[in-house]
């Protein structure tokens, strides 16, 4: 019930943004229309399908992967970190109340406002100017949903991390200069990862959580594969999540222990 | 004009190069965070060309001279006014006011408080990235083709300066304006570095030749390459980018002159 109201507040807080909402969701359209134009002109070259994607599943993947930038918030700026050097932290730590578990609720109100808006422009936009893909099977749906919501946790995860570097580095920059370089090449934002030989993506699918932000949900909603294919997707995405949440309470665990408060 | 570069910007530069260098371990990890982000502006390209044999009707040594060109550019135009970028921040703050009442360009003043050193990594990636990506096209090297090869880079860095700095310009009339700027001038990154033909009609009218963002890469690479434009631009054109600069510098200053004039304090 605590948790509910972290989330109405990270949605609260996130709606009083209307107009760099607006902005954002501009700036997703120009690079959908730059990056849809790019890799359909790749699939052009070789017959109208490239790895596996045709010429609509591009498309689709493109813009809503666009979308979705904004659903699992891929660059927010590090404000825990900013929090922990400038010792703000403490007030949190003060709370009677488990800090991972309340971000992740902040998060998640956040994720809601941004489905209905930074999700819905993209992909109004991209229906407008190509043809997009519409899911042949009704499965997909429900699939697609459960994917948005674990990869929303797993890139919660992932800036956690990053940001709880603080803890031991106080400036959290080189952590948060290899989560950028990492989950744009690895999540499958820049291209599909299966335009990279197959041993390799499928390693970095498995390995690494960045795929499972970006890369598998895209998969999931373009119907790559089989049904029973989809679900295998989910659950790698299932797996990471229960990881990072794992590695983040051990880390806050740490983290709080070795909390040196910067005066002031 | 020189003696004031010197004596006002001089030790300005000098400052905030030292206080960047003061955390060591952090500069470190932030210029190899740029020279990696360098390196990785070409890797997109051999990954396409891994599943597409041309683009376009582009070879991949082709596409390869265009995107070379178009980061050598970005990476100096990041390098000088990047930071502009942060003018809304410095506008809500209120941290404008102060840079406005000192006898030194605005502009200027920003750029150099703001310089990032770091991103030195990235133009230094980039100038050797264009180098092999020029052996790889084995152009026949003229002497104006050489003069091209030094001049591109430099006029296309003008062109995203300009765009860095008309972009931010907009925070003048509305701070909230967030990411807006991303879109044309990392997205102008990405829209230079693959031929125009690839683009939509209107979406390319309005980014190649509104903006100018044809003259940072394609029209130089092709000059370069001696190839005709499929999209039938007389040939030779690539060396009209220096003017496209300018032009594009002007309108940027004339914006960021009327911004200047049109801001209102927010009085924190």
């Amino acid at each position: 019930m605590r948790y509910l109201v972290y989330a109405v507040a990270g949605f609260r807080r996130y709606a009083t943004y209307r107009q760099a909402t607006l902005a954002a969701v501009f700036t997703n359209c120009v690079f959908g229309f730059l990056r849809s134009a790019l890799l359909l002109a790749v699939a052009g070259a070789s017959a109208g399908a490239v790895a596996g994607y045709d010429e609509q599943q591009l498309a689709t993947f493109v813009w809503v992967g666009q979308g979705l930038i904004g659903v699992v918030s891929l660059w927010s700026p590090p404000e825990l970190a900013d929090r922990i050097r400038s010792g703000d932290v403490v007030a949190d730590l003060l709370r009677p109340i488990d800090l991972v578990w309340q971000l992740l609720a902040m998060d998640l109100g956040r994720a809601t406002f941004a489905l209905m808006t930074r999700l819905v422009g993209p992909i109004v936009v991209g229906a407008l100017a190509f043809d997009l893909f519409a899911p042949r099977r009704f499965s997909t749906y429900p699939l697609f949903a459960c994917s948005l919501l674990l990869a929303t946790v797993i890139c919660f995860g992932c800036r956690y991390l990053v940001n709880a570097a603080a803890y031991w580095l106080l400036d959290a920059r080189g952590p948060q200069i290899a989560w950028t370089l990492c989950n744009g090449v690895l999540g499958g934002l820049y291209f599909p990862l299966w335009f990279l030989p197959s041993g390799a993506a499928l390693l970095i699918v498995v390995a690494t959580p960045f795929p499972s932000i970006i890369q598998l949900p895209l998969d999931i909603l373009v119907e790559r594969g089989s049904p029973e294919q989809q679900v295998v997707l989910l659950s790698v995405q299932a797996v990471w999540v229960i990881v990072m949440l794992a590695v983040c309470r051990a880390v806050q665990r740490r983290g709080e222990r070795r909390l040196v408060l910067q005066g002031g | 004009m020189d003696s004031r570069w010197l004596t006002a910007y001089g030790p300005l530069v000098r400052a905030q190069v030292r206080s960047q260098a003061q955390y060591r371990a952090s500069f470190v990890i932030d210029v190899a965070g740029s020279v990696l982000f360098g390196v990785l502006d070409v890797v997109a390209v051999f990954v396409l060309f891994r599943v597409s044999k041309t683009l376009a009707g582009f070879t991949f040594a082709d596409v390869f001279l265009m995107t070379a060109l178009a980061n050598c550019a970005f990476a100096i135009a990041d390098l000088l006014v990047g930071n502009v970028e942060r003018l809304r921040v410095y506008v809500r703050s209120g941290l404008l006011d102060a840079v406005l009442v000192r006898p030194l360009g605005v502009l200027t003043q920003l750029a150099v408080m703001d310089v990032a050193a770091r991103r030195v990594g990235r133009v230094v990636v980039a100038v050797g990235v264009l180098i092999v990506a020029a052996v790889n096209a084995g152009l026949a090297l003229t002497a104006a083709r050489l003069v091209l090869l030094v001049v591109a880079p430099a006029a296309g860095a003008v062109i995203f300066s300009a765009v860095f700095v008309g972009t931010a310009s907009v925070a003048f009339w509305w701070i909230e304006s967030g990411e807006l700027g991303n879109a044309l001038t990392y997205g102008g990154h990405d829209f230079t570095a693959y031929p125009m033909p690839i683009y939509g009609t209107v979406f390319r009218r309005l980014l190649a030749y509104g903006l100018g963002f044809a003259f940072v890469a394609y029209y130089p690479a092709l000059a370069l390459l001696d190839r005709r434009d499929p999209l039938g631009a007389p040939a030779g054109l690539g060396y009209a980018s220096p003017l496209v600069a300018a032009l594009v510098a002007a309108a940027a200053g004339l914006c960021w002159r009327r911004g200047v004039r049109h801001y209102r304090s927010t009085g924190s």
